[in-house]
């Protein structure tokens, strides 16, 4: 959970880059990109200082947004990040931690940590890129590669079934589930909101774009226009029916998905063993001594 | 809460070292249940949440790993324990230990390999394991301790280095030990030394997190504290970021050498034992310096000149103090429970022709007699 110290500011996104690192390396039209303007939106709106704020990522091109933002960042392993954010948040609860995630990093590799971390319910906010694909090798089947859909391992098109993350974290555990799409920034920034202020494990789906690799494979068009499409597969319930016409039928719902009021984990261990819930004393201490 | 007595205890080895970790500091462990491992997991889980600690069980070893190190970043002193399969998932984040330079300590309770192997049998199998299981050339210390009292000693000891140095800690030992009871005597807290982390200091905008700060280890930023770095396996530079230049990659790699080998009086630790006029000088270590000491009082009975070299420090090899202190003429015999792993270590420093190894992989301790047997064996042939 998050204390929010409103603020007045403007959002100007170059306060929470390291733009000494520009130029940044992400392909044009990569969805990712705006995913991370609508989380450091959001984190600039909750008033969440810099300092405190620890971004914990895994390996691809999603892993590789962590660097970019001016806070604690740790680029950890192939699908891993929650390992790290969760002995992280458990050392330093005075810590907000992020998690950065994408489609292969959590749901192939790091499926197992992922249903764990939403099973256990500690207050992490975990951002999985979805960009039906991994990108950062070169355009391979993902776990949520769409039916029929051509990668450099699929050369005749996708026949394996796909996850839902947003299904799978619900039925994990995780305490609040969302999902967006990119085309929806402030949408997007405002779910963000949400996820950060809740108290237990939040788990937001970003529908992202890989233009270069993916789209191109598969002749789905320019940036923009593979933004589009994802606004025409959003199911028309989301929009209360009001909607253009469906490109495609799936099951995509976006907003708040799932929420419930469930322990924090943290919290629910310090209770257990009859100890104050408060941050550390002094982090600096690194392990008092009794 | 400071202790004031000298405390006798009977405990076993696994015990031994989560009570060491508790009195170096030690705030958090993650684990995932191994035999003969898991009673390290079990004493953590009950003392930890007295000292305001945090235990957790992971989903797996690899998350363990993950976490401990997490933990480790956010200021804490930690510690994991496992067996041999556990080890091997452990690696990946063993190399994200020695590459980002995150203190941390790993118990590994040896038993029967390859693969599941001889859950309840011990082994001395993961010697290499521990040297070189993580990809790419990686520092790593390891520390295998030869009873329940060093166990203790040993442990303190790993997390002294860990943080002194920035480098993963392993402390090997074995199902025999790890289960074997014996008393041992818990220090005063304020006998022994306990080696806190170097934070960083100074201007933040000038800080690089990766940047020698004298001895060769770099100081560490608190998340918090002003200093935002970045923490990554990808090889970095002294700022913290990814670099593939090839002169700062030499460079960055080299110090991470370095800061072992700058430090190596710190890190070393052996016992040697009438090596200098020995004809034959036994090199063990861990369960089978046992069985050895007992050897060696047999062989002296019957006038052969043996030795004992035990190296405490595995890794690295304390080579300059083998050479200085073992007579450069003795034949030198290396028993351990395993196909002769330290052996060709050994063979490395002191020559092939000198050297014989005694392997045993059938689950079972090497026995004083089969050592004496061996000992016998070559003093007649030398
Ligand atoms: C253990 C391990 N296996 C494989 C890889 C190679 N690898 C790097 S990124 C990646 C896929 C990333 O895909 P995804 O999580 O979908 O993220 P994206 O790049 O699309 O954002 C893989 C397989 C690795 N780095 N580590």
């Amino acid at each position: 959970m998050v204390e929010t110290g409103k603020t007045t500011q403007e959002f100007e996104i170059r306060d929470y880059l390291r733009t000494e690192l520009m130029p940044h390396f992400m392909c044009p039209g990569c969805g990712h990109g705006i995913a991370l303007r609508a989380l450091l939106w959001a984190i600039h709106d909750l008033g969440i200082a810099k300092d405190n704020l620890a971004v914990v990522s895994g390996i691809g091109c999603s892993g590789r947004t962590a660097a970019y933002i001016d806070a604690n960042t740790i680029h950890t392993t192939h699908g891993r990040p929650l390992s790290f954010a969760t002995g992280l948040k458990l050392a330093r609860p005075d810590l907000h931690v992020v998690v950065i995630t994408g489609d292969g990093d959590s749901l192939a590799i790091g499926g197992n940590h992922l249903i764990h971390a939403c099973r256990r319910n500690l207050d992490i906010t975990c951002v999985l890129l979805n960009n039906e694909v991994y990108g950062m090798t070169g355009g391979q089947v993902s776990p949520t590669t769409s039916a029929g859909r051509y990668t450099t391992t699929t050369p005749a098109g996708n026949h394996e079934p796909v996850f839902d993350a947003c299904e799978l974290a619900t039925a994990a555990g995780a305490s609040f589930v969302g999902r967006e799409i990119t085309m929806h920034v402030t949408a997007l920034r405002d779910l963000f909101v949400q996820g950060l202020k809740h108290s237990g494990f939040s788990f937001i789906e970003v529908i992202s774009d890989c233009t270069e690799i993916y789209g191109r494979k598969n002749e789905l068009g320019n940036s923009p226009e593979m933004v589009m499409s994802h606004k025409a597969d959003i199911r028309p319930e989301s929009y209360g029916n009001v909607v253009d016409e469906p490109f495609r039928p799936t099951d995509l719902n976006v907003g708040v998905l799932s929420q419930t009021d469930r322990p924090e984990y943290y919290t629910a261990y310090r209770q257990h063993f009859g100890k104050q819930v408060e941050g550390n004393d002094d982090p600096k201490k690194g392990g008092a001594v009794t | 809460m400071k202790k004031t007595q000298v405390k006798l205890q009977a405990i076993q080895g696994n015990h031994s070292s989560a009570l060491a970790a508790i009195d170096a500091g030690c705030r958090f462990y993650a684990g995932y249940p191994i035999t003969p491992s898991s009673e390290v997991a079990e004493k953590m889980s009950s003392l930890l949440p007295d000292v305001d600690g945090v235990f957790i069980q992971m989903e797996d070893e690899i998350a363990s790993m993950g976490a401990i190190l997490g933990a480790s970043l956010g200021g804490k002193k930690v510690m994991t324990a496992t067996s041999g399969p556990g080890f091997s998932l452990k690696q990946e984040h063993i190399g994200f230990a020695a590459g980002a330079e995150i203190p941390c300590v790993i118990i590994n309770v040896m038993r029967g390999g390859p693969s599941t192997g001889m859950p309840t049998r011990p082994s001395q199998g993961d010697v290499m394991q521990a040297r070189w299981g993580t990809h790419g050339d990686h520092p790593v210390i390891v520390l295998a301790p030869d009873s329940v009292a060093e166990i203790y000693q040993q442990t303190l000891r790993a997390f002294n280095l860990a943080e002194q140095l920035r480098v993963p800690v392993v402390v090997l030992f074995d199902e025999v030990l790890g289960h074997l009871v014996e008393s041992i005597t818990i220090p005063e807290a304020d006998t022994f030394e306990r080696v806190e982390r170097k934070w960083a200091s100074g201007p933040e905008a000038e800080f690089q997190p990766y940047r020698d700060s004298g001895n060769g280890v770099p100081e560490m930023a608190m998340p918090g504290s002003g200093y935002r770095v970045h923490t990554t396996g990808l090889t970095h530079a002294e700022h913290g970021f990814p670099t593939q230049d090839p002169e700062i990659v030499e460079r960055v790699t080299e110090r991470l050498f370095n800061k072992i080998s700058a430090n190596y009086s710190l890190v070393e630790s052996y016992e040697a034992e009438q090596c200098e006029k020995a004809d034959v000088v036994i090199v063990a270590y861990g369960i089978t310096a046992r069985a050895t000491r007992r050897a060696l009082r047999k062989a002296r009975e019957k006038g052969i000149g043996a030795g004992l070299f035990r190296p405490v420090t595995l890794w690295p090899f304390p080579q300059e103090r083998f050479i200085e202190e073992v007579n450069p003429d003795a034949q030198i015999l290396v028993p351990e429970m395993n196909r002769g792993q330290l052996s060709t270590e050994i063979e490395r420093i002191a020559g092939r022709e000198r050297v014989t190894s005694l392997p045993r992989f059938d689950g079972e301790p090497i026995s004083p007699q089969q050592i004496l047997e061996k000992i016998v064996e070559i003093t007649a042939h030398g």
